[in-house]
This record gives structure tokens, sequence and C-alpha cells, in this order.
């Protein structure tokens, strides 16, 4: 049987300090926002023709203003995002002749948005992870709302709330050292990657904690230690909530490798958030049960 | 249920898998598939969406909803003159905002559409209040373009000039009547787009609901005026905020990339639930593939509109959708050590597993919903595209699974 109740200590010192490792760099380096949460211009052009380098568009984008504020990224296959405050369609035209100095440009994907529009997608994604968050530990409450010996019902909610705190810091902190490296932004896909995160991680929990619930019902009055149960739940589900996350980690993987570029960072934080919270239920979870049993229970 | 009820059930299922089946893939039966074509979202059918906000500041709050609801007609008939496949023009409401989000797909010249749009004749009539300097201020009134009920073309008696006469509907011709009224003997402003046209000294009050505008128009400006104001003037000023324009390639790449990479993730998906799980993983696969016809399907009656998060998300269901499997059947092997012979502890196996797959969906649910509440349209067919996936999953992996297994299991 495995012991995760006596060795808790080393699972809460690793997730503490991935989680504190994680608002550090949060932070630290905050968070690159994307245009549709700040608003500005993103702008993919492909020149099928012409071999060109970062600086020729660089070149023509300054003399059609000098002080424009622009980034430019090469994708490579000829195909360029350059990232603009948010522009009048009389000036995405200026820069799109501009551009066209260069040789035949294929414009690919442009998006302007504005601020207002922006700040307004920003404070909904906040409310949105807000509501996900306690919609579900309440569900997980009144869920297990027939157990109450001897941990109660509405702690295995707010156990439910700081796994799930857990799960989506961590992807966010990795994120925010991306976007400092390699200039990553976070959008809305990201912000829907995090919803979906808390919705799957909490899968794995509640099947543990289903089995507790179970065990607890079973061992009444025969004074088997909750520590005892705890363990004896976790090793009878270990491996259906190891298969269960593989099979959505394996088409995770499939859609990383051979899915489309732009879903990239979405994937990933799904990815990343699902990883730990698999090991967040197992690890995390239901010794955070135990630390807060009831007193008289051993 | 007995065996003969049994097999008309699972016989059913197939044929409704298989019609399904039939009915999402193109290639092998085109009559059928082709009934009811996919619907698309613009990021991979290429496309724009324009979202233009609307300036209520000077419409009174009990007008708005029928002003925002004018304007949408208004703009729906300028988009229908471009000639794009099944233009969208929809409202949306955020707190105290309205905006107004025009989806055109596969427009090629965008800036000529965003042009047409925008370059709308807002007309208003102002109070012109002298003080004494060469500029004198104007004070806005109620009279607007939204009263116009039609315009012509007409040219001055004595110069030749153009002219543009207006005729107001009652309630217009009401206000006009008012506003001359109290103006007589001095100017009134008519204002196009912001942009001062004339400055006429009102002689009387005017009570039929028909106005002139002189102006210094060219024959072509004033029937391009008369023509915009028939296909409606706009009832508030707007403003465009956001824009994005996706070129088709680039959608249709991201849409093939997306199908390739949920064949693969399925077949692996497959492979593993085979190798670990054997004979009951073949009959999870058999389900899964009649979970994705099922749900294919339902997307295309509804119809659900594609976006590339919703195909994303719906591949997300396909990692999931095993996941119920995966617990009925460990709890069926627990279930079979305790010495419980093989269809009981199929139907246990079943039965205990139940709860956890309930509490684990739900929760699945409360975030596709909150989704769905909190996002905008892009979001939206993330959210709606995995509800769909969860409830169809708990059928399947219950339903379809349960029949096969007690089919196949030994008595």
């Amino acid at each position: 049987m495995i012991d995760v109740i006596n060795k808790r200590k080393y699972f809460f010192g690793f997730s503490g300090t991935l989680v504190l490792v994680s608002l550090i760099l949060i932070l630290v380096f905050g968070l690159k926002q994307g245009i549709d949460l700040r608003g500005g211009t993103k702008w993919q052009v492909n020149f099928p023709q012409s071999e060109l380098h970062e600086d020729d568009l660089r070149k023509v984008l300054s003399e059609a203003n000098p002080t424009l504020d622009f980034s430019i990224n090469n994708l490579g296959e000829k195909s360029f995002i350059i990232r603009l405050p948010d522009l009048s369609e009389e000036d995405h035209q200026k820069y799109l002749e501009a551009l066209r100095g260069l040789g035949v440009v294929r414009e690919e994907n442009f998006s302007s948005i504005g601020p207002a529009v922006g700040s307004e997608l920003r404070q909904k994604s906040l409310w949105a992870l807000i509501f996900v968050m306690i919609g579900i530990s309440l569900y997980v409450a009144w869920a297990f709302r027939k157990v109450s010996e001897p941990v109660k019902s509405w702690k295995y909610g707010v156990v439910t709330l700081v796994t799930l705190f857990h799960d989506v810091a961590i992807p966010t902190g990795l994120l925010a050292f991306l976007g400092h490296w390699l200039g990553v932004e976070i959008d809305t896909n990201f912000i829907v990657a995090l919803l979906v995160v808390m919705g799957f991680s909490v899968h794995d929990t509640i099947v543990v904690f289903d089995r507790i619930r179970e065990n607890l019902l079973l061992n009444r009055g025969r004074g088997l230690v909750l520590s005892q149960i705890i363990n004896q739940s976790i090793s009878e589900t270990i491996a259906r909530s190891i298969n269960t996350s593989l099979t959505l980690i394996l088409v995770l993987f499939a859609m990383l490798i051979f899915g489309p570029s732009s879903l990239f960072y979405f994937i990933l934080t799904v990815l990343l958030g699902t990883v730990f919270g698999t090991y967040s239920s197992i690890f995390v979870a239901s010794p955070l049960l135990y630390v807060w049993r009831g007193k008289g229970a051993v | 249920m007995n065996r003969k009820r049994l097999t008309f059930v699972f016989i059913f299922l197939i044929v409704l898998a298989l019609a399904a089946g039939l009915f999402s893939y193109d290639p092998l039966w085109q009559k059928i598939s082709h009934a009811r074509p996919w619907k698309l979202g613009l990021d991979l059918a290429g496309g724009s969406f324009l979202t233009y906000e609307i300036d209520l500041s000077e419409v009174g709050a009990s007008d708005r909803e029928s002003v925002v609801r004018g304007l949408r007609d208004v703009i729906e008939r300028r988009v229908n003159l471009f000639g794009v496949s099944e233009p969208r023009v929809y409202i949306e409401k955020s707190g105290e905002k309205s905006r107004l989000v025009v989806e055109l797909a596969g427009i090629k010249d965008v800036t000529e559409a965003i042009r047409q749009i925008g370059e709308t004749p807002f007309l208003d009539f102002r109070e012109v209040k002298e003080n004494g300097t060469s500029t004198p201020q104007f004070l806005k009134t109620e009279l607007s373009g939204r009263y116009v009920r039609g315009a012509s073309l007409g040219f001055d008696n004595l110069t030749g000039g153009s002219q543009v006469f207006l005729e107001f509907n009652d309630e217009g011709g009401k206000i006009f009547a008012d506003l001359t009224e109290k103006n007589v003997g001095r100017p009134l402003a008519i204002f196009l787009d912001d942009e001062l046209i004339e400055m006429p000294i009102v002689q009387e009050k005017i009570s039929g609901g028909k106005a002139q505008i002189t102006g210094r128009f060219t024959l072509d400006e004033a029937r391009g005026i008369v023509e915009r104001f028939n296909a409606g003037a706009l009832p508030a000023p707007v403003k465009i905020v956001n824009q994005q324009t996706i070129g088709a390639d680039f959608g249709s790449d991201a849409l093939k990339k997306a199908i390739v990479a949920g064949i693969i993730g399925t077949i692996i998906v497959m492979i593993f639930m085979m190798l670990y799980y054997r004979g009951r993983g073949v009959i999870a696969s058999i389900a899964l593939l009649m979970y994705i016809a099922f749900v294919l399907a339902i997307f295309k009656i509804v119809p659900v509109t594609l976006t590339l998060a919703g195909i994303a998300g719906f591949i997300l269901s396909i990692g999931m959708a095993v996941d119920a499997n995966i617990l009925v059947f460990e709890r069926t092997k627990e279930e079979l050590k305790k010495g419980l012979s093989r269809s009981s502890a199929v139907e246990e196996g079943f039965r205990r597993a139940w709860t956890s797959i309930r509490d684990s969906n739900v929760s699945t649910l409360i975030t596709s919903a909150v989704l769905y509440y909190f996002t905008s349209s892009f979001v939206r067919g993330f959210a709606l595209t995995l509800f769909i996936g969860v409830i169809v999953s708990m059928f399947s992996a219950i339903t379809v699974t349960r029949t096969i297994l007690r089919i196949f299991t030994k008595q």
C-alpha cells in the first residue's frame, strides 16, 4: 500500500515550492497580455514570392511612420507576425501599401482590438475563473453532503478549492516565465485553458474522494483510522486516476505535435494543468483532507 | 433486460451510429452527408469580423433598444448588398454598452466593405446659439436621421444646383415642426457625419414633415446621399473597435491539422485501451467511435458553428470520453476479485462507478456553462462543443458500453 499520508510533508513541500515559485514568477515578470486582453493589433502576413528578413519589414514600416511602435516575429515559411497598437482602417491600408513595396502580400490574419473591449474581456475572464472555482467547490461540498464523519463535507469543497488553485497557479507561473523569455502572450485561449484544467483536474480528485467516502461508510464502527482509509483509497484508485488522465494526455500530445500552431500554448497549458492536476488529486488533496480532519480522528 | 430486447437495442444503436457516421463523414455517401453542410466559423472558413461600438449618448434611455435594433436592420441591409453568403449582423450587449458585430464569410475586399458600412450618413439638426464670435455654438437636438422616412433628389429652380429632399416620419415631422417654430428668424444647422452642411434661416414653422438641404452638392454627391438615406440612415453613430480578418487558406490549413491530430489522438487512445483492458478495451473503442459519430452528427443537425477552438474542445472530449469506461472497468476488476460472477461484476461495476462519473462530469458541465455565459462568441463555440461532448459521452460510455458488455459477457 502506498503511504501518502506519512510522507505528506514531502508532497506538501514539493507542491508548496512549485506554487511559491510560480507566484514569484508571476509577480516578478508579470503576465504578458495578448491583444485581445489589452487591445492592439496582431497582423499575420505572408510574402509568397519573396525571401524577406524581419529587418526588411521593419524598414518599410518605419518609413511609413517613423514613430510607429511595433514588433515583428518571423514565423518561417515566409510568414511574419507584426504587433502594433490598435489601428484605424486607414492606417491599416497605409501600412499594407508600404508592405506591398516588398512584393506580393497575403494577409493571413488581421485583428485589431480596441483597449475598451480588451479590458472588459479581462474582467470577464477573471470573473469566469472565480465562478468556476467556487462553483466546482460548492458542487463537491454538496455531492459529499452525506459524509460528515470524521471530515465535514464542506471541507471536501475547500480542499478542492485549494487543489484547483494549485493546478492553475503552476501553469500560469510557467507562462509568466515563457512570456518573459519567449514573448509568449496570455490571451483568451489561455484563460479558457485554465478553466478547462479546473474542470478536468477535479475529475481525479472526485474519484479519490468518492472512494474515501465509500470506505468510510464501509468501515463505520470498525475503528479503522482515517490515515489508513485514505491510504487504502488512494492505492485502490491510483491506477484509474492515472489511466483517465493518460488518455487525455495522449490526445493532448497528438494535438501538440500534429495540431495547428495557433493552438500550441493552449494545448500546452491544458497538458501541464492535467499533469499537475492528477498529481495534486493523489498527493495533495487527500493528505490535506487528513490534516484537516475533525478533532478526535486519527 | 432479456436477451432479445438487448439484441434489439444493440442493433438499434449500431444502425444509429452508422447513420450518424454516414451523415458526418463526407467522402462516403455524399447524397446524405451533403443534405446538411458543416457550419464553419470565420476563423476556419476565412472572412471578417467587424465589431462596432454604438454611440447611444444622444439617445434617451427608453429609445435605446429600438435605436439599436433599427441600426442593426440598416446595417444588415447594407451588408446584404455586398453579395456575401450568409452575412451575420448581431448585437452584443455588455453592461451599458451595445456593440454591433458584422460577420462576413469569404469576403474578398474587406476594406471596401468597411468603407461602405462606416460611410453611412449620420444626419442631425442643431440649434445655433450666436455668441458674438465668428464660430457660433451648436446645440444638438433630438432630430436626427433616424426619423427620415425617405429622400429624393431635386434641383434648385434659380441656380440649378442639386438638392436633397427629406421626408420625416410622423414623429420626426412633429419634432421638426416644434424646432422650426422655436427658431423662426434664426438659423438652424444641418450636419452630415458631424460636418456642417448648411445653416439656413428658418422663415416660418414647417409642419409638413418635409425638409430640403441645398448645400453645395455636385449631382453625384447629392445622388449618393439620397441613395444612402433610402437604404436607411444610421439612427446612431457607430465606431469600429475591433476588426479581425482571416485568410481562407490560413483557416483551412489549421482545420486540416486539427483533424489529423484528432484522428491520431483517437487511434492512440484506442490502442491504449485495447492494450490495457483487452476485450473490454475493444468494446470501449467501439463505443468511442460511436461517440464521435454521434457528436459530429449533432454538430451538423443543431447546427453548431465550428470554430478552431470548438474543434479543439471536441478533440479534448475524445480523451475524456473513455474516462467513464476506465472507471467502470477498474471497478469491474475489483468486483471480480471479490469473487462475483462475470455478469454481476459488470453490473456492479457500472452501478458503483456511477457516482464518481456523475460528479466529475458535472464539474466539466459547470465549467462549460460558465464559459458560455462569460465570454465572447469565439469561446462560446468551445464551451458548446465541450458541453455536448460531455453529455453524449455519458450516454455512450454508459448506455452503449453497457449494452455491448451485457451481450458479450458469458452468463
